[in-house]
């Protein structure tokens, strides 16, 4: 499905705040718009994000129908040592994309 | 002080601009924010101000409105509209890893104030809320 797009710096020194921006194509159906025939469309969005580092949850956000299409997310966090920065969204019909960057620290 | 002319257009401008900038309109949420934000705190007290939240005054689109914000020393910050069908937009949990700030792109439904709710790592709670001006709505058909 829907194809994940991740910025991520590919290094950064020890202990340095990276930002980090994330995108991924959903259309996020909120269950409350109507197709042209008058049907309510079901729900079917991306319910949750999480990004983790080396194994280690940096961030988790819990999304409800009120984010738009093609969910965006920034945020920052504080690179300990070179590792794999790991991005995963859930879909409500169950379905997971993943994807992974590698910060290397000088 | 005399009460010269001079001294009078200063009090009257000071005046004036008092009342033009809104300070944090009072908090008058609806029954399903107030019960959003109340499982959310579990019924703690709720403080007012320590998050910066930033969104723009006029969103012309509602379907995509940017917003932001910073809670230093936050764990946990939940985003609320409440003006939308269902107030609920996001709850963001940040390890000690993360800085407690974010942005995303949320859907507003109509003119309304946006809400954030902090829970500190303390375990004590804060609030803001913003007013958002919405020229085309993001919820309907």
């Amino acid at each position: 499905m829907a194809k994940p797009r991740v910025k991520v710096p590919k290094s950064a020194t020890a202990g340095e705040v990276v930002t980090i921006k994330t995108l991924i194509d959903h259309k996020m159906d909120s269950g409350q718009r109507k197709d042209k025939a008058g049907n309510l469309i079901p729900r079917k969005i991306i319910n949750s994000f999480s990004a983790s580092f080396n194994g280690e949850e940096v961030i988790n956000v819990k999304l409800e129908p009120a984010i738009s299409t093609n969910p965006y997310f920034q945020f920052s966090f504080k690179v300990p040592e070179t590792g794999d920065l790991a991005f995963k969204w859930v879909d409500d019909d169950g379905t997971i994309t993943e994807t992974k960057k590698t910060i290397t620290v000088k | 002080m005399k009460l010269t002319r001079r001294n009078a257009l200063v009090f009257g401008g000071a005046a004036i601009a008092v009342t033009l900038v809104p300070v944090n309109a009072t908090f008058a949420a609806t029954d399903l924010t107030l019960a959003d934000i109340a499982a959310f705190t579990g019924g703690a007290d709720v403080a007012e101000g320590g998050i910066e939240l930033t969104t723009p005054e006029i969103a012309e689109n509602g379907n995509t409105v940017p917003i932001a914000f910073s809670a230093p020393g936050a764990k946990r910050v939940l985003i609320l509209a409440d003006g939308n069908p269902s107030p609920g937009v996001a709850t963001f949990s940040f390890s000690e890893l993360a800085m407690a700030e974010g942005s995303t792109r949320i859907r507003l439904a109509t003119t309304q104030d946006v809400i954030a709710v902090a829970e500190m790592t303390d375990g004590t709670y804060t609030k803001v809320s913003k007013s958002v001006k919405v020229t085309i709505g993001g919820c309907g058909g």
